[in-house]
Formats: C-alpha cells, sequence, structure tokens
C-alpha cells in the first residue's frame, strides 16, 4: 500500500505534513474501490457506536450524547436556523435583474436536490459543490457572487437542504478516471496529519467522535456535511460548509485552504459519498 | 541606574536557572509548568486531559495523575511529550517537541508539575 509508507514531508519549522495515516482507516485495497470504502467507512461507525440509529449519525455531536440531544430536540422547537431559512426562500424566489432565477440553474427547479451535491462534473473534470454552484449560477446571470462562508450563501444552502431533508445523500462517482481521482484525493486529504499539531481531520472526527475537546464534543465523520449548513451559538450565526472546513483547519493551527478550494471540494466529494444513504437534516443547529 | 550592564545581569540569571535557586526554584517551575500546562496557546494539555486545577478538560486523553509512580524516570514524561507518536504512532496527542510548540525547558517545567500530579 502505497500510502502506508509514511512520508514525512516538509521542512523543519514550517508546517509538517505527515502521511502517516490514522488506525480505523478501513481500506486495505491499492485500487481506489469507493463501493468498498462507503462500506466500511459506515461499517466503523455503526460498530462503534451500536446503540446509534443509523440515521441519527447526521446530527453530528447530538448522535453522540444523549443529554446534549434532548437539549437540541428542545430547541428545535424555535430552531435558530429559521431566521437564515425565511431569507433564503425569499432570495431563492426574488428574481435576478434580467427576469432569471437560482431555479433556472438547477434540476427540479432547485427543490429537494439537496442529496445530489456535489456531483463530478465530466465536462469541467472537477467536483462541483453546491456552493459553488449557486455562486456560477449568480455570475451567469450577471449577479456577484456570495461569500463562501456565512450569510447569503448560508441561507440559500439552508433553504435548499430544507426542501430536500430526509432524502437519503445520493452522490454518484461517474465512470470517470478524474472521478475516481478527486474520491481518492479527498480522502487522503481527510487522513493526512497536517499542521502544528498534527491533527488529521480524521483524527477529530473519526479517532474520536463523542470525546470532548475541551467543552465541545466531536461530531463523527459519517453523516456530518448532512446537516449543512449550520447555526452555531459560537458563531452567533450561520456557517457553511467552507466555513466549517476554514474553521476546523485554522483552530488546530493548520493552514486552511480557500474556501471552494480543489482539495475541499475533493473532501466534501469524499465525505458525502460515503454518507451515501443517509438524510439530508439540514439546516442544523449546534451549541 | 544599576551598577551593573546588561550582560552580567543575564550571567546571574542563567546562574539562578541552572539551579543554584535550589528549592525556590523547584517551587516556581512547578507554578511555570502548570500555566504553561493550561495556556491555551502552549500546551492546552487541557483540551485533552483532565488535571487537578484545571476547567473544562476533555476527555480525549487520560486523567493526569499519579504520573510519578507510573513514570518514576523523568525522562519518560519528557518523551511523551516530545513527541508521543514515538511510542504511538496513532496517539492524537501532538508533538510538542518535534513541531515546536514547546521548547526543551518549557517541557521541563510541565514535567515538574506532572509529577506533583
Ligand atoms: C482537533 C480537532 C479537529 C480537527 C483536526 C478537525 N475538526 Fe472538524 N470539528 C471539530 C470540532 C470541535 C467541531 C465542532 C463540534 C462538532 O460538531 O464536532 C467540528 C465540527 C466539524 C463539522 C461540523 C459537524 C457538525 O455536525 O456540526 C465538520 C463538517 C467538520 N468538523 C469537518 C472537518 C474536516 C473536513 C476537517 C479536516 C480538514 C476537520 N473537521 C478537522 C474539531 C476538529
Ligand atoms: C489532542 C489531544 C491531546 C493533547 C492536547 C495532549 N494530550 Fe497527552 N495524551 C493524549 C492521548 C490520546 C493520550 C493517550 C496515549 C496515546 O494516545 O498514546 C495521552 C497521554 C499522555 C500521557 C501519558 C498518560 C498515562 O497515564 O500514561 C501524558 C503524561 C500526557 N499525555 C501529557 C500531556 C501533556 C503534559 C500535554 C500538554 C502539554 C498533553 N498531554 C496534551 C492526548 C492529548
Amino acid at each position: 500500500m502505497k500510502a502506508r509508507s509514511a512520508l514525512l514531508l516538509g521542512s523543519l519549522g514550517a508546517a509538517l505534513v505527515a502521511f502517516a495515516l490514522t488506525s480505523p482507516r478501513v481500506v486495505a485495497a491499492d485500487k481506489v474501490d469507493p463501493v468498498a470504502d462507503a462500506k466500511a467507512f459506515q461499517n466503523f461507525f455503526f460498530q462503534k457506536f451500536p446503540n446509534v440509529k443509523h440515521e441519527d449519525f447526521v446530527n453530528g455531536p447530538y448522535s453522540m450524547n444523549a443529554d446534549m440531544k434532548r437539549q437540541w430536540q428542545e430547541k428545535e422547537e424555535f430552531p435558530p436556523y429559521e431566521f437564515a431559512l425565511d431569507a433564503g426562500k425569499d432570495m431563492f424566489t426574488t428574481p435576478f435583474k434580467n427576469g432569471k432565477t437560482y431555479a433556472d440553474c438547477f434540476p427540479n427547479g432547485g427543490i429537494g436536490i439537496r442529496q445530489n451535491y456535489p456531483y463530478f462534473d465530466t465536462k469541467e473534470g472537477k467536483v462541483v459543490t453546491l456552493e459553488l454552484a449557486l455562486n456560477r449560477c449568480r455570475e451567469a446571470n450577471g449577479e456577484a457572487p456570495y461569500s463562501y462562508v456565512k450569510d447569503e450563501m448560508a441561507s440559500l444552502t439552508a433553504y435548499m437542504a430544507f426542501t430536500s431533508r430526509g432524502k437519503p445523500m445520493d452522490i454518484k462517482i461517474p465512470d470517470d478516471p478524474r472521478a475516481l481521482a478527486a474520491f481518492e484525493n479527498g480522502k487522503r486529504y481527510f487522513y493526512t496529519r497536517r499542521g502544528q499539531m498534527n491533527f488529521s481531520c480524521a483524527s477529530c472526527h473519526v479517532q474520536s467522535p463523542g470525546e470532548r475537546i475541551r467543552a465541545e464534543i466531536l461530531a463523527p465523520a459519517l453523516g456530518i456535511l448532512n446537516a449543512m449548513p449550520i447555526y452555531r451559538s459560537e458563531w452567533s450565526g450561520m456557517g457553511t460548509t467552507s466555513r466549517r472546513f476554514v474553521t476546523c483547519n485554522s483552530q488546530t493551527r493548520a493552514v486552511p485552504l480557500e474556501p471552494q478550494a480543489d482539495e475541499y471540494r475533493d473532501v466534501e466529494y469524499f465525505l458525502s459519498y460515503v454518507a451515501n444513504g443517509l438524510p439530508i437534516s439540514g439546516p442544523g443547529a449546534r451549541p | 541606574m544599576t551598577a551593573f550592564s546588561r550582560t552580567p545581569a543575564l550571567l546571574l540569571l542563567l546562574a539562578f536557572a541552572a539551579g543554584l535557586a535550589g528549592p525556590a526554584l523547584a517551587q516556581s517551575a512547578v507554578a511555570e509548568g502548570q500555566k504553561l500546562a493550561f495556556d491555551r496557546g502552549k500546551g492546552n494539555c487541557l483540551t485533552c486531559h483532565v488535571i487537578k486545577g484545571g476547567d473544562l478538560p476533555g476527555t480525549i486523553g487520560p486523567e493526569l495523575k499519579d504520573l510519578k509512580a507510573k513514570y518514576p524516570d523523568r525522562n519518560e514524561l519528557s518523551a511523551i511529550i516530545f513527541d508521543e507518536t514515538k511510542r504511538n504512532p496513532q496517539t492524537m496527542m501532538p508533538p510538542f517537541g518535534r513541531n515546536r510548540i514547546l521548547t526543551e525547558q518549557e517541557i521541563s517545567a510541565i514535567v515538574d508539575f506532572l509529577q506533583t500530579l
């Protein structure tokens, strides 16, 4: 297995990039086999948390802790993302200056399609996320793109997620070597240790879900994007998938990438694919 | 105005640090070690470990206690803090020494503190 030969790239003083893989890495084969990867990934979590209902994994930290879950369910009576949801619906249905709407850019008028994002675009040869598709829609219609990390973008994706609630994640990997490469690249990014702290995404979300890191309970990597976007009290507002990736990288003293950088797009592709079958639960609320 | 120029004053300080100060220094090293261990910008050990005297601990690592009995040789504790991936390649514990999050002296002060737990 090529990745096993744990290489230490990087120079002294600079961020060390370790190719070392975390233990629960579940794949042994050399060949890229997303179907087997997804199965092993899901089984790992199902076995580690036999008491968590499979469809509950999409509720992040709440799936790991009964007390927290109860508090959350009470909060859901008046969900803190409601404001964003209403704003998103307004934005979604208000025509651009040219008279077109978001609905014109998406299959099924953009309703109930969150579970198909991100997808691999065989023309472009790259992963296209929902956030990216929304900004491309704006630009194609002569509107300025939104910030990827908050407010408007989170409102739009909140509304689109809401219309897709309960639909099983359904990410496809087309028969195209570039799609397989994108999946593999996302997987590699997810398991690679980086930054001064030497954490990989998997250190926190595969090795330690359910544990407390200071006062926060770590979400499991399985279904970790199904609730996006999320309201976080700590942010006093909404955040997109991009915002969460950047935050996780910078809070652990790793250099964050630009939102929608190729590698983030690939990580999103990987994490969404291995969550296939689990329901969309967004928008989410977090402590 | 002091009679000393800067350099001799510094030398004197180093001489103290080298151990001439005796138990008073040991005391202050323990206090300094605790400060470093709890400081979010330094050891931030509470992120993962329950430690007596610290608030809001995480649960990723074991509680740090009875460490003198478990690791009688202080070098073992230094090594764990310097780079725990040597003992356990999968560990989540950051390699504080190898990645220069903490200096040798800072690690040594933290070990002094750990030995009191
Ligand atoms: C050292 C710990 C740590 C690392 C490393 C880390 N995260 Fe996180 N992550 C957190 C914490 C803490 C939270 C907030 C609590 C929670 O929901 O898990 C979080 C939340 C998330 C969430 C939102 C989960 C939810 O349901 O609210 C996503 C998505 C996520 N992380 C992805 C990543 C990705 C991708 C990486 C790697 C680029 C990564 N994380 C690396 C600690 C980490
Ligand atoms: C991100 C998590 C994390 C942080 C931060 C962390 N540790 Fe750890 N530590 C662990 C884990 C996990 C273990 C369990 C052993 C292993 O993983 O190899 C451990 C083990 C230890 C042990 C051995 C305990 C025993 O009973 O054998 C000591 C001592 C220790 N850590 C000290 C520290 C000190 C001092 C700091 C701060 C300077 C620190 N740790 C910061 C995760 C962490």
